[in-house]
């Protein structure tokens, strides 16, 4: 597995501007508050790991900042614009499905259940947003694509459809796939909690040289080494909000808020 | 009056009758394509969320389901060119008639299939293709549709087949597809047995043809690598080469 070059395409943005933030951050289904007015930021190399247990909002803020779910209030920032809504005369402006789109290239994702097209080998699988959405000839597309899945470790795969993968294998096609639009920042919405235990080790692996290569990546996960080893920062989220907000060692060894403690006596 | 074979062989190699099959398969092969495309936007039109969208296409599976296909057709040759002088020139034939007939009646079926078979793929799919960047359209053309035509395929093919029956309908605006083709030969001779015989020898001859296809279409919807191997020979060479390049 070879991740030498860096992932993360050259930007020459002031170093000061977050790559990926949230402001405010409001989301709702049926009234049931579920983001409570988050504010988040990432900067460019950062690996940033977000726990906190199932409903606590999460998944939805990352589904937000993916722009695959409109929110309630607030604003999402990509390299200090603001993406997925505009402001005009004190009102918000939710972007088109088309515009939208097209925001969500700069964007990577990796959903929990990996959903591959099963009905593409998993070179296609990582070709398709070449060839559709960049118009590139499908020959060229595929070496791109074949070369990415040679960083995953997955160049004898290439053939296969994703229901002759493992689930290990899926996700990592998954991640090939995210990455071929060279995103400025990838969101991993628990990408291993679908696994079997020994399958998660594989993919961990993927994500640590992708994280180690300079890629910017928030992970959402159950992994606490995994968050402890590759992360920048752990945040804790608990019914809508952030609880606590630190480098890996102090949030593990010396957390400052009860929440904290009592959801790391859980996990440990 | 015993069965003749000689009469059945001299009619089974008639080329009435092929040319009634013919007819009668192009029927069904028209309607069929008229109703898929019609299917399609119904079953759109039934799963948004916009009631101007919606409510025609409920309105629409309402009047079709409700009438009877052989009523259609009488409307379609007998009423609609009094109405409109258009309709009265050559080029509107009992075969263009009857296609359009029966098409408009099965599109009211096909919406069903099409509206299920596009429930069925799974919601991460388009979540995924949206996530990449992919455009509404190219979501529905590159995502969803391959996958609900596989699960569309099976029902599909039999509709086809209903369809093949159906277009003996047709002989009431006087198209001389295969049933109506025995017939006049029947009226003739009263040689019932052996005309019909032969209509069954063909009807049995089409549906088996269809079946045949039917599910060496529905093996390109295997999505293996063994069965992409058979199929698509080209791609994996350009793979190969690319393997060993490395």
């Amino acid at each position: 597995m070879s991740l030498d070059k860096p992932v993360a395409p050259d930007r020459s943005e002031n170093e000061s501007t977050p790559t990926l933030q949230v402001k405010n951050l409001h989301k709702a289904y049926n009234g049931n508050e579920v983001l409570k007015g988050v504010e988040f930021a990432i900067n460019r190399g950062q690996v940033k790991a977000i726990l906190g247990p199932s409903g606590s909002g999460k998944s939805t803020m990352l589904r937000l900042m993916a722009l695959l779910e409109p929110a309630d209030d607030g604003a999402v920032f990509l390299d200090g614009l603001q993406i997925g809504t505009s402001n005009s005369k004190g009102k918000t402006i939710h972007h088109s499905e088309g515009k939208l789109a097209v925001e969500r290239r700069d964007i990577g994702m990796v959903f929990q259940r990996f959903n591959l097209f099963p009905h593409l080998s998993a070179l296609d699988n990582v070709a398709l947003a070449l060839i559709s959405v960049q118009s590139i000839k499908r020959s060229d597309a595929r070496e791109t694509a074949f070369r990415l899945l040679e960083r995953v470790g997955l160049a004898d795969r290439a053939s296969h459809f994703p229901s002759e993968l493992s689930g290990g294998q899926q996700q990592r096609v998954a991640i090939a796939r995210a990455l071929v639009l060279k995103p400025h920042v990838m969101l991993f919405d628990e990408p291993t909690s679908a696994l079997d235990p020994e399958l998660v080790g594989e993919v961990l692996e993927v994500m640590e040289d992708l994280a180690a290569s300079g890629m910017t990546m928030i992970v959402v996960t159950h992994e606490t080494r995994f968050a402890r080893r590759v992360a920048n920062e752990v945040t804790l989220f608990d019914s809508g909000v952030i609880v606590e907000q630190a480098e890996p060692n102090e949030f593990f060894e010396n957390p400052q808020h009860e929440r904290t403690k009592r959801f790391l006596s859980h996990v440990h | 009056m015993l069965f003749d074979p000689q009469i059945f062989l001299e009619q089974l190699v008639n080329p009435a009758y092929l040319w009634g099959a013919f007819l009668s398969v192009g029927v069904a092969v028209f309607s069929l394509l008229i109703a898929t495309v019609i299917g399609f936007f119904l079953a759109l039109g039934r799963t948004s969320k916009k009631l101007f969208l919606v409510a025609p296409s409920h309105a629409y599976v309402w009047f079709f389901r409700a009438l009877p296909a052989l009523l259609v057709l009488l409307i379609m040759w007998n009423a609609l060119p009094q109405l409109l002088p258009a309709l009265r020139s050559d080029w509107y034939t009992p075969f263009l008639a009857a296609s359009i007939g029966l098409g408009l009646v099965e599109a009211a079926f096909m919406a069903e299939i099409i509206r299920s078979a596009l429930s069925s793929v799974d919601e991460g799919q388009a979540l995924a293709g949206r996530a990449l960047g992919l455009k509404p359209a190219s979501v529905m053309i590159k995502v969803v549709l391959p996958q609900a035509i596989r699960t569309a395929l099976p029902p599909t093919g039999n509709e086809f087949i209903g369809l093949i029956k159906y277009s003996s309908l047709a002989s009431v605006i006087s198209l001389r597809e295969l049933l109506t083709t025995a017939q006049v030969g029947v009226n003739i001779t009263f040689r019932y047995a052996e005309y019909y015989t032969v209509a069954i020898i063909y009807y049995l001859v089409i549906v088996t043809i269809i079946t045949v296809v039917q599910s060496r279409v529905e093996r390109k919807f295997l999505w293996t690598s063994k069965s992409v191997k058979r199929v698509d020979r080209t791609s994996r060479t350009s793979l190969n080469q690319l393997e060993e390049q490395k």
